[in-house]
């Protein structure tokens, strides 16, 4: 018979939409409505899991977020996605799910050998082995890996697209429960912009699993009408599927909305999650409360569950988790349970209940239907393998803390309903910054003082009436609304709900141990495999914070975070430390509330747009004409331009030469860019660079070096003048946005007095750098309003005119030493004006050069690049620039430099180096050393930060930063390389060609 | 202090595991100590320890604030290597890293130090010459490193994606294979017992209020649970260090960041070694739970509450993901921060101060994990014999005065 344990009516399933899936192979029928725990119980699956440690057989405990042990695989391929809650999990066709743990099967698991071997795995038992033979622990370690984790990976790219959306709200409410749906209903309908999230598919949070009444009718009938006003209301915004599992400061909040996960894979009906990046005005928390579990003697064996999950399996999906029930509890709420177990046709074979005295009305009820309810007992140990087949029960003594009887008496049920009380969830308000309190007479953490714009209500304030749920729900919802400005409007009132009085319940954090230390294993956190006698032996070890039994004994450590067990983990401990519970204190409530993918964190940003991807104007033309391209930051720069089967050495080779003999031509548009201006303009600039600017004149440019406070080289670049309190400053182009920064924030908090206003301009201009003995020819073929004569526009000057029809700013200097103009045009124009060039110095066969030649090109002068040839601990004066420090004036670093180590003789110092085999190119980051026999630490005298092989000087070149370099040129020092061979070089000037530097005034 | 063996799991198995004695006692402050420790974290234990042990001084209590190992020592990824660039930092870690290798054994407490290989991306041009000017240095100082060409690195695992079209493309990595990790509460556990076993009193819930001085000597601190007398006093208290350092009058150099990390849900075994990467941001382990250990950078702004900004944390994400495209469905299980303590060089501090008697270790900032048996070794020292041993000298405060910093900065990135 399919489906054996769905009851023959109720539920909000859809019986119409039979689905087929598979639990390991094993192929089931379930309806759509359900999730794949109720499915799976629905086919009598009890045992789905084994647990980690020991490999217990574990069936489904919960029916939420808090389910510790059904945690399957589902899907294949790319698909395939891990250890997922069964319980969360919204039943499709063809959904296939396989049990993680088990080897070879779940049924027949050899490493349940590990149960026979308890005694020896105690809490911690790790820490106090595998350390002989030393070297053995990798072998250790390798066992102990493969036996951990929960579900495979996949083994490729994710085929999903994930979103983000950025949204603000008056009000956001957490949970569409009655207290969430009555809260939206009071700010909705007040105009506020509210947001209701709720991690199920459908809103009425427990009701939904409940027979309660409102208004004399089933109170899924109330959902039902809520629902739709809240629909009808333009402000509302309602999100299904959607855990609020993030709250940071400032109300922010995230929000993780399962847009597609309820579809099989493949199905393109939009993003598979989105993340909601919530700020909030006011935040109504209204997550319900977890029902705790009661920790005896085998309490893990499948058919062990929360009252209200079974009371959830029964009416909502009509299943029927067993034949013949024991409700466990020590308080009422189970009793409702009780009801409906025997409204659905099954057998409860008793009520055992830990109260000495139970006299409430649902008790009441259940006495009536003449169910056997036994008080002042408690079960201690169930019997069972793989189900549970019967449990044993004891009489308590007066405190609860011993028997009264001498034995156990036992009692058939293949179903245990427990109930050890309710944990209001109170994650979001501590994530919020709260401090949860304990309130004794609910025996749990309740919300604390608010340190945002929060409120909690309903369960999750500890409220456990229905009414009370809803009037506190709506009262916040209007005070939420009103806070924002938003006045309360009429609408339907609150149904009233029929009150029941609960008697209170007794704390009963572990059953006693009928047989002592040799009684069963009484489990507090299920995944973990985390016992009652573990915390214990975890304080008798002087692990007594409760963070430390946490990590002692993992318990809280699983991916359901201790929703179930903690705080009976945490009173155990208080009890054993004869200490109370409020000084024991909680573990920290982390973001996630529930796990969240990796992808919906991530959204968007992967591939090209993980990071921007920024290209200049000219870009496409480069790729056109086969450019290989190189990432300097976020800039995609060309490299070099191999030819029809050119090696990149080949056409750097080509490319240099053609800048030194005739003409090359460089897209230099990524250098950073800012214009400064304002009346302090040049006063600004002598604060921020080593050199003096005032008598810079308009029309005239500079190059400048930025430091750092620690007075090291920070960035450099050419600025020029456009007018008497404007100037056109460039930057390195990676230091763009850093500089841009730094300028700014010594503007802002430091000199708010000095009158200068700086716009990153880098995006505005394209810039064409034309170098070479020939750029002349060309830039006077493209431009007739400047004159190019050497005079009329001489070295390190600049002038404005029209540039193939584009106006422009051109820039006569030059980072090759050759004669050279930059033409800065709109970056609209770079295209047009680059192709202009290229047209105009056919003639002279132009040849387009990229970074690997540019870099080649300034080496042979010696000229550095920031970053490649300083490291941040470089002063100027290593780079042989003192000529570059003012001193008459002031500049940012300048202090630094009078330091002690800086003004050593002995620095590091930038030099050229010649390898002895011209030939050889040495690898850049190589250390140079003076004696490579040397025992090690071998003493460094330094490295080499650049080196190539140079076309015009037929040799390869090096810069390197060698200690007291200056005074060692001609020495010859050692590269030891990784591969074993030591390269001999000889210091030199690091200028190597031109040194007169005649080529760039001609 | 009785031994951990297996043959001791063995026979206290028979007893139910009830006759295990406690890690450490719990004992009541002395008026007065020889030496008081600040900050219970690992470096505070491992310097009471090797106090105790290399130097012979036991009349010690370490002070905590909270419970030991909760501060940055029981929220780090615990990445543990010692390929740093500058000679000084090289050798210091380098002396920490030969520490590890025998710290079980040594403090008989299993810290499962696991010597799974580290791995330092270069996605760049820039990155590749910074890379392997730190394996050419760090073989000169004697410092296992190997540079690993893109093709290798595929081999070596498999899973990592080094495809050309990526948005930053692999283009090789460093590896030291005797780099890895550690159980990072095993370690602050460990060295506790160690040192109490050699009669270090371990005194938690103990916050320090106060630093008392005479005449330019401390004397003594001021604490939650009373006054405690000392003559020399050693303050490690990492990301609170500026806080400490005001107690008596000095100000150091020190920012106070949020420092993010985070971990997936268990898995079973996919990655088996530690992938770190500067440029993309991000770097990754598998814990021997199976969970993915991932984190990056520290938050930019300065403050004392540990948590940090989502935004880092998705960033920090989606580097993993453009490493490891198929972790996208892998969920996050939990995620936190701790309060890092920075210096302007990426280099720690530790130091005599201008008060006599107060000893200083701290600046650590994102990486301080790795050296916590040397720091304590070193800092040991510096307390004994009043100067600094010659691993340490480097990293006085001195250095921001005279100017030589070790600026590990433009090798390490993300330092940890
Ligand atoms: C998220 C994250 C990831 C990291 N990853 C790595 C990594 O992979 N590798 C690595 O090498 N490093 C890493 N680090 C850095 C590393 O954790 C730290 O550098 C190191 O643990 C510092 O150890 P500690 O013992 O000095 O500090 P802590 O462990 O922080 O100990 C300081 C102690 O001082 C106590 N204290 C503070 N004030 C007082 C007071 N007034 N009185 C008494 N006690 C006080 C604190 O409670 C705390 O326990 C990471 C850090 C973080 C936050």
């Amino acid at each position: 018979m399919t489906q054996p344990r769905r009851l023959p009516q109720g539920g909000r399933i859809d019986r119409s939409r039979e689905l087929a899936f598979s639990f390991n192979g094993r192929p089931l029928q379930g309806y759509a409505g359900d999730t794949l725990a109720a499915a799976l119980l629905a086919n009598d699956v009890r045992l789905v899991a084994r647990s980690f440690k020991y490999h217990r057989p574990r069936g489904i405990v919960g029916a939420g977020a808090e389910e510790p042990n059904a945690l399957l695989q589902l899907g294949g391929g790319g698909h395939t996605l891990p250890h997922q809650r069964a319980t969360q999990v919204e039943l499709y066709a063809g959904l296939e799910a396989v049990s993680v743990n088990g080897w070879p099967s779940l049924e027949f698991d050899l490493m349940a050998i590990n149960s026979r071997l308890a005694g020896l795995l105690p809490a911690g038992f790790y820490y106090k082995t595998f350390m002989w033979p030393q070297r053995f622990w990798g072998r250790y370690e390798h066992q102990i890996r493969r036996a951990a984790g929960l579900g495979r990976a996949p083994m490729e790219a994710d085929p999903d697209r994930y979103d983000k959306t950025h949204v603000h709200c008056d009000v956001l409410i957490a949970g569409g429960g009655p207290a969430g749906l009555a809260a939206a209903l009071a700010a909705g309908r007040s105009g506020a912009r509210v947001i209701l999230a709720d991690e199920q598919a459908e809103f009425g949070g427990g009701l939904l699993g409940s027979r309660e009444q409102l208004d004399g009718r089933p109170a899924t009938d109330w959902v039902k009408a809520a629902v739709a006003e809240l629909r009808g209301l333009p402000e509302v915004r309602m999100l299904p599927r959607s855990t609020v599992f993030g709250y940071y400061d400032h109300n922010l909040l995230t929000i993780a909305e399962r847009v597609t996960d309820h579809l099989p894979p493949g199905i393109s009906a939009g993003p598979r999650q989105r993340l909601w990046r919530v700020r909030a005005g006011r935040v109504v928390i209204a997550a319900g409360a977890i029902e705790r579990p009661l920790v005896f003697g085998n309490n893990d064996r499948p058919g062990v569950m929360q009252a209200s999950a079974v009371s959830t399996y029964l009416n909502r999906y009509a299943v029927a988790p067993g034949r013949a029930a024991a409700v466990f509890t020590n308080n009422d709420s189970a009793y409702r349970s009780a009801l409906d177990l025997l409204d659905a046709g099954v057998e409860v074979a008793a009520v055992v209940d830990v109260r000495l005295r139970v006299d409430g009305e649902l008790p009441a009820r259940v006495r009536a239907a003449g169910i056997a309810v036994h008080s002042g007992y408690a079960l201690v140990d169930v019997q069972g393998g793989k189900r549970v087949e019967g449990a044993r029960l004891m009489a308590l003594d007066s405190d609860g803390r011993g028997f009264s009887s001498a034995y156990p008496v036992g009692l058939r049920c293949d179903l245990i309903a427990m109930s050890g009380g309710w944990s209001p969830a109170v994650h979001l308000h501590s994530q919020s910054g709260g401090k949860p309190r304990f309130d004794e007479t609910l025996a749990a953490f309740v919300p604390g003082t608010s340190c945002q714009a929060e409120v909690s209500v309903g369960a999750a304030r500890g409220c456990f009436d229905l009414s009370g749920c809803l009037q506190e729900g709506f009262e916040a919802g209007a005070a939420a609304a009103r806070a924002q400005g938003f006045e309360a409007r009429p609408g339907a009132p609150m149904p009233a709900a029929v009150i029941i009085a609960q008697a209170p319940m007794m704390p009963m954090w572990r059953v006693p141990s009928w047989r002592g230390v040799k009684g069963p294993k009484q489990f507090v956190d299920f995944q973990n495999d985390t016992s009652a006698a573990d915390i214990a032996l975890a304080a008798r070890e002087g692990y007594r914070s409760v963070e430390h039994v946490k990590r002692y004994t993992a318990l809280g450590f699983g991916t359901d975070q201790g929703k179930l067990g903690n705080i009976n983990g945490m009173a155990i401990l208080a009890e054993t430390l004869g200490q109370d519970i409020p000084s024991t204190g909680t573990t920290t409530f982390r973001p996630p509330y529930t796990p969240v993918s990796i992808g919906t964190l991530v959204g968007r940003t992967v591939g090209d747009l993980f990071d921007p991807l920024r290209k200049t104007a000219i870009h496409e033309w480069h790729v056109e004409h086969g450019a290989e391209f190189e990432n300097v930051g976020q800039w995609k720069r060309p490299w070099y331009y191999p030819r029809q089967g050119e090696s990149l050495d080949q056409a750097v080779y080509r490319e240099c030469l053609a800048a030194r003999r005739t003409v090359g031509v460089m897209d230099a548009s990524t250098l950073g860019k800012i214009d400064v201006r304002g009346p302090d303009a040049a006063e600004f600039l002598n604060r921020v660079y080593t050199n003096g600017w005032t008598k810079l004149g308009v029309g005239r440019c500079r190059y400048g070096l930025m430091l750092g406070e620690d007075g090291m080289v920070m960035d450099d670049g050419v600025t020029a003048r456009l007018a008497d309190d404007h100037y056109y400053m460039t930057t390195t182009t990676g230091g763009a946005a850093h500089v841009m920064g730094w300028l700014e924030r010594w503007l802002q908090t430091e000199w708010p007095d000095l009158k200068v206003y700086l716009t990153s301009v880098t995006d505005q201009w394209a810039t064409v750098a034309v170098v070479g003995p020939q750029s002349r020819g060309v830039l006077a073929a493209l431009c007739q309003d400047i004159d190019f004569a050497a005079e009329a526009f001489p070295f390190m000057a600049f002038r404005e005119g029209t540039v193939a029809g584009v106006a422009a700013r051109v820039f006569r200097i030059s980072f090759s030493g050759e004669l050279s103009y930059e033409i800065n045009v709109p970056a609209d124009y770079g295209r047009h004006v680059w192709e202009a060039v290229m047209a105009a110095g056919a003639a002279f066969d132009i040849t387009p050069y990229g970074t690997e030649s540019m870099h080649v090109l300034r080496a042979e002068k010696g000229f550095i690049i920031v970053g490649q040839d300083t490291d941040g601990s470089v002063t100027p004066d290593d780079l042989g620039m003192s000529w570059i420090l003012a001193k008459n004036k002031d500049y940012l670093g300048r202090r630094s430099l009078l330091r002690p180590d800086s003004v050593r003789t002995d620095r590091k110092q930038m030099v050229g180096l010649k390898t002895l085999q011209p030939g050889f190119v040495l690898p850049e980051g190589a250390q140079l050393v003076d004696d490579p026999d040397a025992a090690k630490p071998v003493p460094m005298l330094g490295h080499v930060t650049s080196s190539y092989h140079s076309p015009c000087l037929g040799r390869s070149i090096a810069l390197a930063l060698i200690r007291n370099g200056r005074q060692r040129h001609g020495d010859v020092v050692y590269a030891p390389l990784s591969d074993g061979r030591i390269v001999r070089a000889e210091i030199c000037d690091p200028v190597f060609y031109d040194p007169e530097g005649a080529r760039q005034n001609v | 202090m009785k031994k951990y063996s297996l043959f001791s799991l063995a026979r206290n198995a028979f007893s139910h595991h009830q006759n295990w004695q406690p890690a450490w006692r719990n004992p009541e402050p002395k008026p007065a100590y020889d030496v008081l420790i600040v900050g219970g974290g690992g470096h505070g234990l491992a310097t009471a320890y090797y106090l105790a042990k290399e130097h012979g001084i036991s009349n010690v209590a370490v002070l905590e604030k909270g419970w030991i190992g909760g501060g940055n020592t029981g929220r780090n990824t615990t990445i543990v290597r010692s390929n740093y660039l500058w000679d000084e930092a090289a050798q210091l870690y380098e002396k920490s890293l030969q520490l590890w290798e025998g710290l079980s054994q040594d403090i008989n407490y299993n810290v499962m130090f696991s010597q799974r290989g580290v791995f330092n991306l270069a996605h760049t041009l820039q990155d590749v010459r910074d890379v392997q000017r730190r394996v050419h240095a760090n073989l000169l100082n004697g410092v296992d490193s190997e540079w690993v060409p893109v093709d290798r690195l595929k081999q070596m695992i498999p899973i990592l994606n080094v495809s050309s079209d990526a948005r930053y493309p692999v283009l090789g990595a460093s590896l030291q294979r005797r780099g890895g990790v550690a159980r990072h509460d095993a370690v602050a556990w460990g060295f506790a017992r160690a040192a109490d076993a050699r009669g270090v009193d371990i005194i938690q819930n103990c916050e320090v209020t106060g630093i008392r001085r005479e005449g330019g000597q401390v004397v003594g601190v001021d604490t939650t649970r009373g006054a405690i007398s000392a003559r020399k006093i050693g303050v490690v208290t990492a990301g609170n260090s500026s806080v400490l350092a005001a107690m008596a009058d000095l100000r150091f150099p020190i920012d106070s960041h949020p420092l993010q990390a985070l971990v997936s849900e268990p898995l079973k075994p996919i990655l088996d070694t530690v992938v770190m990467s500067n440029a993309v941001h991000g770097y990754v382990s598998q814990s021997d739970k199976g969970e993915l250990v991932i984190g990056a950078g520290i938050d930019a702004y300065t403050g004392y509450g540990q948590r940090g900004s989502p935004h880092i944390i998705e960033g920090n994400l989606a580097a993993i993901k453009e490493l490891f495209p198929m972790f996208s469905r892998v969920r996050m299980l939990r995620q936190w921060g701790g309060i890092v303590d920075t210096c302007p060089d990426a280099c720690p501090i530790i130091s005599k101060t201008p008060v006599s008697g107060l000893y200083f270790n701290c600046g650590w900032g994102t990486g301080g994990f790795k050296a916590t048996p040397g720091s304590g070794w070193v800092f040991a020292h510096t307390i004994a014999r009043d100067q600094p041993h010659s691993l340490n000298a480097p990293f006085s405060l001195e250095r921001f005065v005279t100017g030589h910093l070790i600026d590990e900065h433009g090798a390490a990135g993300v330092a940890h």
